[in-house]
């Protein structure tokens, strides 16, 4: 049996790091921003309303969403956009020739896109902290939530990344599954102001209890049953992880 | 020992396109091997598949006696290969690229060897800027030194002088050629024949997905080329149907306007004579006529024109 690459997984973690630290404006400094004209906008339009069922200041209850969208899109954009990088400058040929296995690669890649979302997710609070009185308190939630979060689109990142063929292919996943998710699991509202059809639905949304559980983490209250959500979340986390390795292992969409 | 012996490779696309077809061949451990053949005759795909880039359909592939099928990660860190396409990562350097390469092959930094390789591939002076900004003959001597950063034992390159001025290409050979004679073994594609001709000891020839010919090439040039008899008239020569018909026997073809005919050898006799004639007969008397030998690429055309008649 063969040992495992340790050199070659940790210099393919590196590579993934450095590619995305090498546009910080891009990658860092922008979502902060907009997460900052976000609240800029709700601060204005809601004031100091409070979240009907959850005793909370809306603007309190904002923060730790919209870090968790930033975080969850930042995972996928960084595994998304290597591969679909890779495939179209034709880079993709020299990771399949290095002698670095399925489980070697999907280390790698998705060490670095938690270490991504992590990064845009620690300069957010540092940068939306002053304007609020939140704070921590159930850190095992946040990290717990944040990186399975980060794990999960990450996965769905590479999956997308191999699927696409074009820019506009990646561009449509994007916009047309990963930014509704994300918007409509309730980073901006509470799931009991929703009609009880989409609060049933919403019950099978894997990136409500990811936001929810995260923003728990802060406000130390949430919309959703705690067992659950971490069952929910544990599953959808080790089902998106492996599926990006079998697909990965069999070449699908990387091989002819 | 045998550094690549292929067996029976065979390989049908998604589209049902064959792209090989039972193709056996044996590359000699510190070969110089040309592996030739025209546009889609199968070269990149039996590259493709020793490199992990293409899955094989049957047959297979031992690397300096491994199965390079089964043992993949071992085969890898023992094989380096230029792919025929310029692929670069716009982010990094060429030195970041070729530590980044290193490493994936799970080998430390090495700054004596990349520097080598840096200055060899006369890349020293880009070593530091963004890849984006290096030309295309830059860029292709990048993949060069990326598929030697590991040092391999076997070496794939696929077409790597496309786009490099006739200087460099020079000087690039002349540094594959120092690594073969320090015993690395070469597997080479190109469409510069001459440079296959005067690089190579060993060649190989795919046509249509199938191999026609694998041997030295001393031995293809002396066993397989032939002489030619040309004819030069005061006027560019255009065989008519008929005048083809009457020369059929010794293959006429013609080249810039002159005329010329396979000339056949048995001991030492040759139908010079009969070849000579018939040409009188049907175009008159020539202005002038000359024998020429065969080389690399009289012989390719030759035998892939057969196989594909």
């Amino acid at each position: 049996m063969r040992s495992m690459n340790i050199l070659g997984t940790w210099t393919l973690f590196q590579r993934e790091s450095k590619r995305f630290m090498r546009v910080k404006m891009q990658t860092i400094v922008a979502p902060a921003l907009t997460a900052v004209l976000y609240l800029i906008v709700f601060r204005y339009a809601m004031g100091e309303r409070q979240v009907p069922g959850l005793d909370v200041n809306y603007f309190t209850f904002l923060i730790p969403g919209l870090m968790m969208m930033a975080m969850l899109q930042n995972a996928f954009a960084n595994t998304s956009s290597s591969m679909i990088m890779g495939k179209i400058m034709n880079t993709h040929v020299f990771l399949m020739m290095a002698p670095i296995s399925p489980i070697e690669a999907m280390i790698a890649f998705l060490s670095a896109a938690v270490l991504r979302a992590l990064v845009v997710g620690s300069v957010l609070l540092l940068v939306l902290l002053p304007f609020s009185d939140l704070h921590i308190t159930h850190v095992w939630m946040i990290l717990f939530y944040g990186v399975c979060g980060s794990l999960i689109m990450g996965a769905l990142g590479l999956i997308a990344g191999m699927w696409s063929k074009t820019f506009d292919d990646m561009s449509m996943v994007t916009n047309f599954v990963i930014m509704p998710l994300t918007f409509l699991s309730g980073v901006f509202y509470s799931v009991t102001q929703l009609p009880p059809i989409w609060q049933a639905l919403n019950a099978w949304n894997p990136f409500f209890y990811l936001i929810d559980g995260f923003r728990h983490g802060f406000i130390a209250t949430g919309d959703s049953d705690p067992v659950r959500a971490v069952g929910m979340v544990v599953v959808v986390t080790l089902s998106s992880v492996t599926l990006a390795w079998y697909l990965w292992r069999i070449g699908w969409k990387l091989k002819d | 020992m045998t550094a690549l012996n292929i067996q029976n490779l065979s390989k049908v696309y998604e589209n049902g396109k064959q792209a090989l077809q039972d193709v056996s061949l044996c590359v000699p451990e510190g070969a110089f091997f040309a592996l030739l053949g025209p546009n889609g005759a199968g070269k990149s795909t039996l590259i493709n598949i020793l490199a992990d880039t293409v899955r094989a359909s049957s047959g297979s592939v031992q690397l300096l006696g491994h199965d390079l099928l089964m043992e993949r990660a071992w085969g890898k860190r023992h094989l380096g290969v230029v792919p025929q396409e310029i692929a670069f990562d716009p982010f990094f350097s060429p030195r970041e690229i070729l530590h980044f390469t290193r490493g994936m092959y799970g080998q430390s930094r090495d700054e004596v060897w990349v520097d080598a390789l840096l200055e060899r591939l006369e890349l020293a002076e880009h070593a530091n800027k963004i890849t984006r900004q290096l030309s295309g003959g830059m860029k292709r001597r990048l993949l060069v030194a990326q598929a030697l950063v590991h040092r391999p034992k076997v070496v794939i390159l696929d077409e790597p002088t496309a786009g490099v001025d006739v200087e460099l290409r020079k000087r690039l050979w002349d540094f594959i050629r120092e690594l073969n004679a320090e015993g690395t073994t070469i597997l080479l594609t190109t469409h510069y024949l001459e440079e296959a001709q005067e690089l190579c000891n060993q060649v190989a020839i795919i046509n249509q997905g199938r191999l026609i010919a694998s041997q030295s090439m001393q031995s293809l040039l002396g066993d397989v080329a032939s002489s030619s008899l040309c004819f030069r008239y005061e006027q560019a020569v255009e065989l008519s149907e008929s005048q083809e018909q009457a020369l059929q026997a010794f293959a006429p073809r013609v080249c810039d306007g002159v005329l010329c005919l396979n000339l056949q050898h048995q001991g030492q006799h040759s139908n010079f004579d009969a070849a000579y004639q018939a040409t009188r007969q049907c175009l008159g008397a020539p202005l002038d006529t000359y024998m020429r030998q065969e080389n690399l690429e009289d012989v390719f055309l030759r035998l892939t024109h057969k196989d594909t008649a």
